[in-house]
């Protein structure tokens, strides 16, 4: 006897196997995989040069958002392709070659290189020709003239002025606010921009400034420095230091058996200062760090787990996302957004798009219609507790349990 | 006015980070004096052996002393290769200038490929320990370092001044068709100092490997300095070049302490133009 009942079972659970699975693949084969002609996002990052420390962690997270762009739909329907270039941490070498990748390679799309001073460079080029530029790392919003260029970090519009009174807030959290504070910073020009903010702002706090200050980028001997910090003695220490300033600034403080009550760092290596003994309950600046709420936001998780994965493979001695890979993945966020958002690579239609929508980024939603292109400032600041970071201010950011520590 | 203690401190962080002016100045100073040879990749193969230092100590756990017992003598095999590219090519004083420092990017870019353009720094339980002197602190490891380099400045000093060899290599750099007629064989000799000057970059590598932060790029940080204190040293004058350093090193740290530490890369320089205006008998 033929079991007709078992065949007829046996051939609804095929088709429906078969077609859970074409159900499952429909979003992929419909939108199909980028093809045709490239679409090429031409940029420099100071890949050799005393920027380059930070350009490795900006070329790893972009390459992680085209091969993300490249897997979804591309711009357009074709595939991104982005041509990177080396401008030596040269701001003049950084005009040379967005230069050439406008007029030589003839790239439809930039995006802007690291730090202020390539990002200004590169900024007179687009403008000449009229280009798009999306660049994470200006310090000074204020240089941001340029009609077409967008910030895909919220520092805001006037962070000399919102950034230090996050941080003075916050130390008016503590059960001791600090009533005086020495600010040291190196010359270099963001760090010196906010450091003369919270200058102004600390004085109009009522903080009194003990000391104010300015060492050259690249300064090799703390010594002398650490003597004047510590003969201040002041309640709260700000630092406006690039790299391993700060480490080198706690280990000459240390050599004079001097432990400051508070400090706060502003642009340091983020690895060797969560992980200094000398860097224990260190303050710092910060957009966004691996942990919660901001793991929760789309695409994040995986984004971390890829950064993680690439920066150790490439041996960066720090391998976890922070907010220098965040820049770079919400500069390309907002690329796509915009061409998406323009259904075009038209440089004018990108810009025009931006300007009136917001746009969700690993950030969170950012918009552009404020001065010089800025939406909201979304500073914080995390602290060095147990070896690693947290955020702990704003409060609402800070993940349960985590709290500012004072002296 | 800043107090007697904080110039006092100032004082003496300024004269021990003296001491590593001054030992990266010593190889520099004899190669430009007695070969006649600028070698800017002195700084290259100084951080190159920083790296090495750095990559025994955390990878391998060999303490630095015993790094540097590999890593000079390697430092000193590279000096010579380094030499004998010299004699073949017949380089002249200006020449070595483009040559050595075409050697370096090539180095800066070797290391960067490696070890990557992070930072990286050496930590170890005796960096930051320091001796307590009164109100003063003085840290041990720039304490370190300055003996070290004392000891190999003035025993170099002694060498060139009471040995045949190094009255030999002073004849040749002040005329060698005449030393040679007496017969000195300087192109022997220039081996020797060669893979010394390198040695010495090999030394100072090792405690910039325990003081400093190491980037690649930081191999030009040292470079403005160094050559303003090899000239206030006297060319080829080991002593010289020791209390050139600790003189400019006092000068940045006491503008550090008295203006502001943003003079502080004013003050070498200045210190230079004024003692060239100066002229003094020994320069």
């Amino acid at each position: 006897m033929v079991d007709r009942m078992g065949t007829w079972r046996r051939r609804h659970v095929l088709a429906g196997v078969v077609g859970a699975t074409a159900a499952l693949a429909a979003p992929s084969i419909l939108r199909a995989a980028p093809s045709g002609k490239p679409v090429r996002v031409g940029g420099t990052l100071s890949l050799t040069g005393f920027l380059a420390q930070t350009a490795q962690i900006h070329k790893i997270a972009a390459e992680i958002m085209v091969e993300e762009i490249n897997g979804r739909n591309g711009f357009l329907g074709r595939p991104v392709e982005y041509v990177l270039l080396d401008d030596q941490s040269k701001p003049d070498v950084a005009r040379s070659l967005y230069e050439k990748l406008i007029t030589v390679d003839k790239v439809d799309l930039i995006q802007g290189p690291y730090a202020t001073a390539p990002i200004l460079a590169a900024m007179g080029v687009a403008q000449r020709y009229g280009k798009v530029i999306i660049q994470s790392s200006m310090g000074i919003p204020k240089l941001q003239t340029y009609e077409m260029a967008f910030p895909a970090t919220p520092f805001g519009p006037n962070p000399e002025q919102t950034y230090p009174n996050v941080i003075l807030d916050a130390m008016a959290s503590l059960p001791t606010p600090p009533k005086t504070i020495v600010i040291l910073t190196s010359k270099f020009p963001s760090a010196q921009f906010m450091a003369q903010g919270m200058r102004t702002q600390s004085e109009k706090r009522g903080v009194k400034v003990l000391l104010y200050l300015e060492y050259e980028s690249g300064n090799r001997d703390f010594g002398a420095i650490a003597a004047r910090v510590k003969e201040a003695n002041a309640d709260f220490l700000w630092v406006g230091s690039l790299g391993l300033e700060s480490n080198q600034v706690l280990e000459a403080l240390r050599k004079l058996d001097y432990t400051p009550k508070n400090h706060f760092h502003l642009y340091p290596a983020p690895g060797p200062l969560a992980l200094s003994p000398d860097g224990k309950n260190a303050l710092c600046s910060t957009f966004l760090e691996p942990a919660e709420p901001f793991m929760s936001r789309p695409g994040v998780a995986r984004q971390a787990a890829a950064y993680k994965e690439r920066a150790t493979k490439a041996n960066l001695p720090y391998a976890i996302i922070d907010a220098q890979a965040a820049g770079m993945i919400s500069e390309w966020q907002i690329l796509e957004a915009g061409v998406n958002g323009a259904k075009s690579l038209d440089d004018k239609a990108i810009a025009a798009f931006l300007k009136k929508n917001t746009v969700d980024t690993i950030y969170g939603t950012l918009r552009f219609d404020g001065p010089y292109n800025h939406g909201n400032a979304e500073q914080l600041i995390k602290q060095a507790q147990g070896g690693q970071w947290k955020v702990v201010w704003p409060t609402k950011y800070a993940a349960p349990g985590v709290k500012l520590i004072g002296s | 006015m800043p107090s007697a203690t904080l110039l006092g401190q100032a004082l003496i962080s300024g004269v021990l980070a003296g001491g590593m002016y001054g030992l990266l100045a010593l190889g520099l100073s004899l190669s430009w004096g007695l070969l006649r040879l600028v070698n800017l990749s002195h700084f290259a193969l100084a951080f190159l052996a920083a790296y090495l230092t750095y990559e025994l100590g955390t990878t391998y756990h060999v303490e630095p002393w015993w790094s540097a017992m590999l890593i000079v003598p390697a430092m000193f095999a590279i000096g010579v290769a380094q030499h004998w590219l010299f004699d073949k090519f017949k380089v002249n004083e200006l020449a070595s200038l483009l040559i050595t420092f075409s050697f370096a990017v090539v180095l800066e870019v070797a290391i960067q490929l490696y070890w990557t353009a992070d930072y990286r720094r050496f930590e170890t339980h005796y960096s930051t320990l320091s001796i307590k002197a009164g109100p003063f602190y003085i840290p041990v490891l720039e304490l370190v370092l300055c003996l070290v380099a004392g000891v190999l400045a003035w025993g170099t000093w002694l060498w060139l001044r009471r040995t045949y060899v190094g009255k030999a290599l002073r004849a040749s750099a002040e005329d060698a068709d005449i030393a040679a007629a007496y017969g000195i064989d300087h192109k022997k000799l220039a081996y020797l100092l060669s893979g010394i000057g390198a040695g010495y970059a090999g030394v100072a590598g090792t405690f910039i490997a325990l003081i400093a932060t190491l980037a690649p790029a930081q191999i030009w940080a040292w470079l403005g300095v160094v050559f303003a204190v090899v000239i206030i040293g006297r060319l080829g004058n080991p002593l010289g070049a020791l209390f050139a350093g600790m003189l400019i090193g006092a000068s940045e740290s006491l503008a550090m302490a008295v203006l502001s530490p943003a003079w502080a890369p004013v003050v070498s320089f200045s210190v230079l133009i004024a003692i060239l205006l100066w002229d003094p008998d020994w320069l």
